[in-house]
């Protein structure tokens, strides 16, 4: 207030304009805002299942004797525990611990591109892009593995009063327990699945735009930046499905 | 001072001169695909002002059915088509009446026509920059709502018949196919038409906050903004949180009708003959759809609370009472919106004990509902008011939100709602307190930001008759319906007259249902003066209301980009109305403190 040039001069604070007070592009943020929103979606579903688990009963017998059943929720080892190749075989979570290996280390392999485009190196953007794309492929292949086990069944599948069998699993009807066993593994994981397939997408499309320089003449490697947060978002999603689905 | 107000006028008729820095661009990328916010923010307002005479049009049809419930309405035919036979109202029909009403003023009008009007329109104006941080996804977000419309629209034309349960649309009855003919195609419409919107209102939310956060002009610190500015960002924070829950619902019920799951279903008879759902819960869609239903009521609301506190402070020739105790009601008032939603279930079965919880919670949000209502009227309080027409709307939604408001509180109460929900109270309330006031709150900001949206002003004659039978009407058709849902009487019914105790409201619902013909007559003088003053208007000046905020520091009619030449710096709040020493009644944002050291204060620069 003493002197006149104070007061001719605005207030040059974090947060006084002209500035980016987060220190990101607004692209960048607009990443992370409608990350935080479609936390909120995930949220609403995980929620949904929860309270969709919790108004189901438990199985309560020894685990040795479970048997599937629509009158209980099954125990998540005794569904998930199938190996491509090894028809028969009681392998409780291998494979989903494989597949969740796999879709973290794509996570790790994005972070070295993400890093390498603050270097500025193409070759290795390129590079590592293409290993996060390998391993997003495959991830995406596995769940289509998991998707098509789950949905033909096992070879006993479960025994009904009448003394019919249902194999496998439908929208309507699955032989691993309720009806919405199946309605909430096909909705969440698909839902999950549906954002990786868009990430794996987005991940192609930054790849080829890496190979044909376009980044590197643009000056910055953000785009990759930003579908790198997308990436890693959805890995983390993963773990919380992950959890919800096969280790509670 | 006076060096301001010469430079502010400099381009009074020039605004086409602007252009020379662009390149040409077409009709199409100028006024169809525009990436321009106030382009933008134009369409919404058309789309939000049809959208309004669709919904006020549903409203008086079923008001007819309502008011003369054993009249004839033969004159409905050519319109209605199979929905009338032999002048009587089909009553599945009539469901569909109400649920589009609710569904199209509620999202259609009230968060797209005025969140997508005001918020693109003012937020890059008004915190000083060229526009909004990505104009692409500023038009898709248009783009995406246009379709969304018309899906809706459509829906209207179908045989089955639009939507028909209501806009909550509980499950099972709209999961439901089978139930009622709205249960439908006309469903199917209606979750495929806000599964759009919700993506439309994400676009435009991500935008606006990262408008506001990045985008603001040198000086403009968050103490700075003009409250509208705050009220946006917070509205589109509560949207960024809270439609994505509804995008989730909306999921789990198409997957319900259409692909045989059982996330909602359970345990259903439907014409003598067991559904195979089982498992599934239809208070769980409650609980989804009121954890966005109730922060988006907010989400109608907020941004006219910005509107209204802009006028009032403007034309009362006043700072703003409390500036940050709106800031900080607003805060408060976001927060709390998202731990009441259950207070629309308190009938539903639920736990007494987390009923009393949520009522609590409930009950407290009427605190800074107060703290903005004291702030609004201590602004006003022996304040040099000039009338203009934004500004009686504005202190008709103080009115309109205090008479609504109070009764938010007796509907807190878990153990008086009993007795009320579901009734015309319920109805009286929302009406009032979101409705009315968001309504007006609406007219409110076209009145005030009409000249710079459009150039001109629009008329203060045709807008004084507007304005006293719109307030006259709200309140003679929303008055009386407190009366009668005190008395019992139940919303979302067809026809009441087979029920002895309410054949005594006859009269009253008639009444109620001239009013309403009377209130959608009136806004025919709003559609007349609008049009009219767009292309005959009086020519405005820069900064016709003589106002503080940055806005009115651009040409009549900014062009791409919004100043000509560098954008100003801030130096100051918006609210320095009637400083003394001043020699004008009110000091622009960008003007520095150097130029006006007859009426700084000694502690000025502490203060910010
Ligand atoms: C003091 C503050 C408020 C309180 C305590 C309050 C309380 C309530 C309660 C308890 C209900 C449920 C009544 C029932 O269905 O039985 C309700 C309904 C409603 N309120 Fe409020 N309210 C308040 C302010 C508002 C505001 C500011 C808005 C909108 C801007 C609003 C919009 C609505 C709507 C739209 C409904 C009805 C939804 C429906 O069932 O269709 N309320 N309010
Ligand atoms: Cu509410």
């Amino acid at each position: 207030m003493s002197t006149s040039t104070t007061l001719e001069e605005p207030k040059t604070g974090t947060w006084d304009g002209g500035n980016e007070p987060l220190k990101a592009s607004y692209g960048k943020l607009m990443m992370w805002f409608f990350l935080l929103s479609d936390a909120f979606t995930f949220g609403a579903f995980l929620i949904v299942y929860g309270l969709s688990r919790h108004s189901h009963l438990p199985y309560t017998g020894r685990p040795e004797d479970f048997q599937f059943s629509t009158e209980w929720w099954p125990i998540p080892e005794k569904v998930f525990n199938a190996f491509p190749g090894f028809h028969g075989v009681d392998l409780p979570l291998a494979f989903v611990a494989l597949m969740t290996m796999i879709l973290i280390l794509s996570s790790v392999t994005m972070v070295l591109a993400v890093e390498a485009g603050h270097r500025m190196d193409k070759n290795d953007v390129q590079k590592w892009l293409l290993w996060t794309i390998l391993f997003g492929g495959t991830f995406l292949g596995c769940q289509a593995w998991e998707w098509t086990h789950f949905i033909t069944g096992t070879d006993e599948g479960m025994l009904m009063a009448d003394g019919t069998r249902v194999f496998g699993a439908n929208m309507v009807m699955n032989q691993y327990g309720p009806p919405l066993f199946a309605n909430l593994f096909f909705f969440i994981t698909g839902f999950h699945g549906f954002h990786v397939t868009v990430g794996w997408i987005l991940l192609v499309i930054a790849f080829i735009s890496t190979v044909n320089g376009v980044y590197h003449k643009r000056g910055h490697y953000e785009m990759v930046e930003k579908i790198g947060l997308y990436w890693h978002f959805v890995d983390l999603v993963w773990v919380f499905v992950f959890t919800f689905f096969y280790l509670i | 001072m006076s060096s301001t107000d010469i430079s502010l006028n400099k381009d009074v008729h020039h605004a086409h001169d602007e252009h020379d820095h662009h390149h040409d661009q077409n009709f199409f990328e100028k006024y169809i695909f525009s990436q321009d916010h106030k382009v933008i923010a134009k369409q919404f307002l058309f789309a939000g002002i049809f959208w309004g005479f669709i919904g006020g049009f549903l409203s008086i049809i079923f008001r007819l059915q309502l008011g003369w419930p054993e009249a004839t309405f033969t004159f409905l035919e050519p319109i209605l088509g199979n929905w009338i036979v032999n002048g009587k109202l089909d009553p599945e029909f009539y469901l569909a009446l109400v649920t589009m009403h609710g569904t199209i003023m509620v999202f259609f009008v009230l968060t797209a026509g005025l969140s997508g009007t005001f918020s693109n329109f003012l937020i890059p104006l008004q915190i000083g920059a060229r526009d909004m941080a990505s104009g692409f996804m500023n038009m898709l977000s248009f783009w995406v709502f246009f379709l969304a419309s018309v899906v809706m629209f459509t829906s209207l034309f179908i045989e089955t018949g639009p939507a028909g349960g209501g806009w909550t649309v509980y499950p099972p009855l709209s999961a439901l196919p089978q139930a009622i003919s709205g249960s439908g195609l006309g469903m199917t419409l209606w979750l495929i038409s806000m599964a759009l919107f919700i993506v439309s209102q994400l676009l435009g939310g991500v935008n606006y906050i990262t408008t506001v956060i990045n985008l603001r002009t040198k000086g403009m610190s968050m103490t700075k903004l003009p409250l509208t500015i705050w009220s946006f960002f917070l509205t589109a924070i509560l949207g960024l949180l809270s439609f994505p829950v509804l995008l989730s619902a909306a999921l789990l019920l198409i997957f319900d009708r259409s692909f045989g799951t059982s996330f909602f279903l359970s345990d259903i008879y439907i014409a003598g003959e067991a559904l195979a759902n089982t498992g599934g819960s239809a208070i769980l869609f409650q609980h989804l759809f009121w954890f966005l239903g109730h922060p988006e009521v907010y989400i109608v609301i907020l941004p006219t609370f910005g509107i209204v506190s802009e006028v009032i402070a403007t034309n009362s020739r006043k700072p703003i009472f409390g500036y940050r105790a709106m800031i900080g009601s607003m805060l408060g008032i976001s927060l709390l919106s998202f731990v009441v939603w259950a207070h629309h279930m308190f009938v539903t079965g639920m736990n007494p004990f987390l009923g009393s919880v949520f009522m609590f919670l409930t009950l407290i949000i009427a605190v800074p509902s107060a703290v903005k209502v004291f702030n609004w009227l201590a602004t006003l309080w022996r304040g040099n008011i000039r009338f203009t027409t934004a500004m009686m709307y504005a202190v008709a939604f103080v009115s309109l939100f205090i008479s609504g408001g109070l009764t938010g509180i007796i509907l807190g109460n878990s153990a008086l709602d009993i007795q009320l929900h579901d009734t015309y109270f319920v109805i009286a309330h929302f009406h009032l307190v979101m409705g009315a006031a968001a309504f007006f709150g609406m007219f409110c900001g076209i009145y005030h930001w009409f000249p710079k949206m459009f150039g001109r002003m629009m008329d203060e004659k045709l807008g004084f008759i507007h304005f006293w039978l719109t307030f006259l009407s709200a309140y003679l058709v929303f008055m009386p319906m407190h009366y009668i849902g005190i008395a019992g009487f139940p919303r979302r019914y067809y026809s009441w007259t087979g029920f002895d105790a309410f054949n005594t409201f006859t009269d009253l619902n008639s009444f109620i249902s001239i009013a309403a013909i009377l209130g959608f007559t009136a806004q025919l003088i709003f559609l007349f003066n609008f049009i009219y003053s767009i292309f005959k208007g009086r020519r405005a000046t820069a900064n016709p209301w003589h106002s503080n905020t940055l806005e009115w520091t651009t040409p009549v009619n900014p062009g791409h980009g919004n100043w000509p030449g560098e954008i100003p710096t801030v130096y100051r709040w918006p609210y320095d109305y009637s400083k003394p020493g001043a020699p004008e009644d009110y000091i622009p944002q960008n003007v520095p403190f150097s130029q006006t050291q007859s009426s700084n204060l000694p502690y000025e620069r502490d203060l910010e």
